[in-house]
Formats: structure tokens, sequence, C-alpha cells
């Protein structure tokens, strides 16, 4: 499939890390005509593209920043979600050491449309050197008066500012991270109020992913309607950052307008690893659920993979081949959950410690049938009932397990071991 | 514990400055215990013995019990002394789908040690670690502040046997 990639056009060109590099690749020119145009008309803007946040819950952007009270003389923050944890994704670092300042411009825009003064960039604690690139770029664009006192002459200022997390997937909840950008732990706030309202330090905030503030001066730059005649349809617009990873031959990201299939990023990334066949796949992250192979033609859109039971996420799009066993697979993810599950609730502390238990027994071979009807009832009990989403993370794989995919459950349970022993992927050479 | 650690009231100048640098970009003391934290754990060697925890506290005017729970929360925040090359491998669904546990296993029998044990020549320590953000170059895991990824046990080895 052939695409012209947007946010990923400045791949390969080490120059953009600077301003005047970015520059000469027309970068920094949305900005300029943001500044000329009135806050409002900006936000009508993304409004109107149908920009759908990024991150994982596809709310729509321009909706988000359109809730930040107009008028008001408090403070306003802009903090930009970097905290890229959500197993599978790794397009917002790759987006950011590819082309530091498209988020930088995306950030400004967002700042001067809603009021914002001070942006942070809350970075996963992991990602030292993309924090330092970011870092870099920015010190640059201060110097370039792109950020600052006078941004470009226009008297509109912006501090911005690269923060740090410390290594906890709850951050990446909006008010988990507020709370650890305000130095607590990452627990997430009762809602409402919501962060529009009550944010950071108690003022009016948006929280934005970083692809979705890399789509901004695009949209700005060519217009809404250029940005809605890609995609699937009104509700799915834009182009799509997709991570693909796991049994494919080349794993990485791959961009095209939203709505492709599986069967596209598969054979865009090399085809199938050693040519096997596709087994199942995970199209949005560790929390959404997990399809078969029969599934592989579905559009991979917000709404599509939403009304098959499953969700878009942030397009971490994992593959698996026919020798993966979907209960160690799960089981590996229910892991994931009890151990970043932050306690605050208890259907979310004790169902993901109880999933990841269950699970263990039925992959070893010890677990009965009754053991699937009650990961059934722990996923109902885990649904909607904790404050923030990450219970209902943990259920997306695992009630698909049992739902999808039983009858591969029960024959770990009839056998008495996993039908589908560890082999190992190495040539022998590359082992010792 | 680094040679800068040792004046003052246990937290060294440079840290000290650091920290103030920081402060104007922030409207309360308390958002600066976060970075105030991975500056302190830079200078104490890798973690946060109760005396760098102490130094934090006071510096930024909180209750220590306040910096046990926020230190305690984060994975990346450390309280037993770490090795001189912080391992971490990457055993996450993406990365275990390419081979990621026999990477853990070779790292586990070239160290010789345990998770969150340090070799005896204080060298390297493991762990285990969730996903890392890097899945395109899976099986990886990091070491100190680098990536190194498309490992074969062999080539995980080789890296370690690299490290000075």
């Amino acid at each position: 499939m052939a695409f012209e990639p947007i946010l990923l056009r400045n791949a390969g060109n080490p120059a953009v890390h600077e301003v005047s590099g970015y520059r000469k690749a027309g970068g920094y020119e949305a900005l300029s005509k943001a500044l000329a145009m009135e806050p409002e008309e900006i936000i009508d803007a993304v409004k109107a593209s149908g920009l759908r946040g990024r991150g994982g819950a596809g709310f729509p952007a321009g909706l988000k920043w359109s809730f930040i009270p107009k008028g008001s003389e408090k403070a306003k923050y802009l903090v930009c979600n970097a905290d890229e944890s959500e197993p599978g994704t790794f397009k917002d670092r790759i987006l950011i050491e590819t082309d530091p300042h498209q988020l930088i411009e995306g950030c400004a825009i967002c700042c001067y449309a809603v009021g914002a003064s001070t942006c942070y960039v809350y970075i996963r604690g992991e990602y030292v050197a993309p924090a330092l690139t970011l870092e870099r770029a920015i010190a640059d664009a201060y110097e370039h008066g792109l950020l600052g006192e006078d941004v470009l002459g226009s008297g509109f200022a912006l501090d911005m500012r690269v923060h740090r997390g410390a290594g906890a997937y709850i951050c990446g909840e909006e008010t988990g991270m507020l709370e650890s950008l305000e130095g607590r732990r990452g627990q997430p706030r009762i809602k409402p109020p919501f962060p529009a309202i009550v944010g950071a330090f108690a003022a009016p905030t948006v929280i934005n992913n970083v692809e979705t503030l890399c789509n901004v001066p695009h949209i700005i730059g060519r217009g809404a309607e250029w940005f809605k005649s890609l995609g699937t349809d009104e509700r799915n617009t834009g182009p799509k950052v997709y991570c693909i990873s796991g049994h494919v031959e080349r794993p990485g990201v791959y961009e095209y307008p939203i709505g492709v299939t599986l069967d596209d990023l598969i054979a865009a990334a090399g085809g199938m690893y050693r040519g096997r066949a596709l087994k199942a796949y995970i199209p949005g992250g560790a929390s959404a659920a997990i399809l078969s192979d029969e599934q592989s033609g579905l559009p991979m859109d917000f709404d599509s993979l939403a009304q098959a039971g499953s969700m878009l996420g942030s397009a971490a799009v994992v593959v698996m081949d026919e020798t993966t066993c979907l209960v160690r697979a799960t089981l590996r993810l229910a892991k994931f959950f009890a151990h970043e599950s932050c306690g605050q609730c208890t259907p979310c502390r004790e169902g993901t410690n109880w999933s990841e238990m269950i699970l263990a027994r039925l992959e070893d071979g010890r677990g009965s049938e009754s053991d699937i009807d009650l990961l059934q009832r722990i996923t109902t009990n885990m649904s909607g009932t904790a404050l923030c989403a990450l219970a209902d993370a943990c259920v997306g794989p695992v009630r698909s397990l049992v739902t999808n995919f039983r009858p591969e459950v029960m024959q770990h349970v009839e056998q008495g071991c996993c039908p589908l022993p560890r082999q190992s992927i190495f040539e022998p050479g590359a082992v010792s | 514990m680094s040679e800068s650690a040792r004046h003052g009231d246990g937290l060294p100048r440079e840290a000290k400055r650091a920290i103030d640098e920081l402060r104007p970009h922030y409207p309360t003391t308390e958002a600066l215990l976060l970075p105030a934290l991975h500056i302190a754990q830079r200078h104490w060697g890798g973690w946060l013995p109760d005396e760098a925890i102490s130094a934090v506290a006071r510096e930024l005017d909180l209750a220590e019990s306040k910096v046990y729970g926020v230190v305690t929360f984060y994975d990346l925040f450390h309280q037993h002394p770490v090795g001189r090359h912080r391992i971490r491998v990457c055993t996450n669904l993406s990365c275990t789908l390419r081979g990621g546990e026999e990477i853990l296993h070779a790292v586990r029998r070239h160290l010789k040690v345990d998770e969150n044990e340090v070799t005896a020549d204080g060298r390297c320590s493991f762990v285990h670690f969730e996903c890392l953000g890097a899945c395109e170059q899976a099986p990886m895991m990091m070491i100190g502040d680098r990536y190194h990824g498309d490992l074969t046990p062999r080539r995980a080895v080789e890296i370690l046997e690299g490290l000075d």
C-alpha cells in the first residue's frame, strides 16, 4: 500500500532535530498561521477535522479543548502524555526521536488555542534518550523565539518542560499522571471534576497524547477538510501510526490512513515471521480484546474494532502465529496488570491478581473447567467498578480468551498440560 | 555513594543546584519530588538509601513518610544497592513472543546471580521488566539508560561481556 507519510514524513532526515532543518522541511509554518488566528478558530478546525485521541480512548481532541473555561485569568496547563507504557506501543517514542519539533509545534498551537502558558511533557522514566532529544529541541526552540516570553513576536508566552516519570503504567492514565506530576503516587482521581476544570495544580488542564498533538500542525497547515479525506469515515479520520510487533518479519511503525486492515499491516511488515500462519492478534495494546485470524480483514479504526468487541487503543498491534499459546500470552498480560494495578480499588487489586493466579494454573495444566467460568465471573465484577480503566484493561484480553478461545483453554484442562510447549525461537548457534 | 554526595546535610551541592534550577518552572515544591529523587538517585550511585530520602524530604520540606510513599510506588526508584550497570530485560508479550525469556535466562546464567542481587564485583544487577516501549527491537533489554535490541542469547552475553 503506497501512502506518503505525514507524521513520519521526516524520518531519515536528522536535520529536523534542529529548528533550522525543521523549518526547511516546512515546519513552524502552522504555528505562525495559528498565531494569526483566533484561538476559537483553531479549536473549531480541530473539531471539524474529527481528530480523536491517539493515546487509547479516542476522545475527540477539539471537544476536549473546548471544555477549558474561556476568559478566566487562572493559569491553564497542557500536559502532553508521553508516558507510553501500553505493552506493544512504541510510536510516541519514535515520533519524538524522529521529529521532536513536530511535537513542540503541536503543543504550542494547542496551548495558544486553549490559553495555556505552561506545557509539561510527561515522559516515561525509561525514555532517557528521547527525553534528551526533546529537551535539546526545546532549548533550540527557546533560542529561536518559538517558546518563551513572546512566541514569534505574538505576545503569547509559553514555558515548556520535560517531566520524567519513574516507572508506573498507571501514570499514563490522565489523572494518575496529574498526581504523579504534582509529586505524588500515581493513583487516579475520582472524576468528576474532570481535568479540563480541575486538572494539574487544581487548574484547567488539557491532557493529550504525543501522536494526537503531532497531528495538530498538519490540521492547521492543510485544513480540516484534507484531514477528513483520510480514513474510514467521518468518525475515523486522519493518518495513524500503527505499531506492529510479535510474529512478523519486520516489526516497526507503519503510517497509513486510519482504517487499514491487519492483512495490510502484515504485508507492509514483510509478512508473517518465517512464513508461519496467523493465529490471533491484539489490535490495540495489552488492554484490547484478542481477535482471531478470521478477523484479520477488519478496518483498524476506532468504531470497527469496538464493534468487533475489541479496540484500536494505542494501535499497538501484536501478531501471534500458530506456535503461540494464547493462555500463556494472556497470562503474561494479566501478570502485567496485576503488577501495575495501583491498589486503590478492590475489584482491580484483587481481580488482576486472581486473573493471573487462575491463568497460571490453567497454563500449568492444574486448572479445571470451573476456573474458566470463574475467570468469566471475575471479569464481570471488575468491569466498570473501579476509579480508572486499568481493571477494564485487564478484562480486555482475559475475557476475550475465555469467550473467543475457550476450546484452547479447555485443551489445557483436558490434557493436564499446555498443548503448545515452549520452543526456542533462536537458531542453535545464537544461543550460547 | 559518590564522593560528591558527602557534604552538607546529605544532599550534594550540585544536586541542590539542579533542584533549585527547576523551582521556577513548577507552581508547588511538591511537584519537584520526582525530579529531585531522580537527581538524588544519580548522586547516590543508582539507589536511594535512607539518608538520600531524608535529604530530599528536608530539601523540599516534605514529610519523610510522604517521600517513602512515593519512592515505593515507582519501579525506577530503588531502596537497595544496584550494580554499576543496571540491566532490565523486557519480558512483556512482544518480547516474549521473540524469545525474551531466553534472554532473561541467558543473563541470569552469565551473571550467576538472581534478580535484584548484585554481582560480587559490584558491576551488574538485573531484573525482568515490563514493556520498555521498544517492541520493534524485540527481544530487547536496557542497560543503564541505553536500549539494546534485536538480541539473541549469545548477543546479550556479548554485550554483558563488553561492559566495563
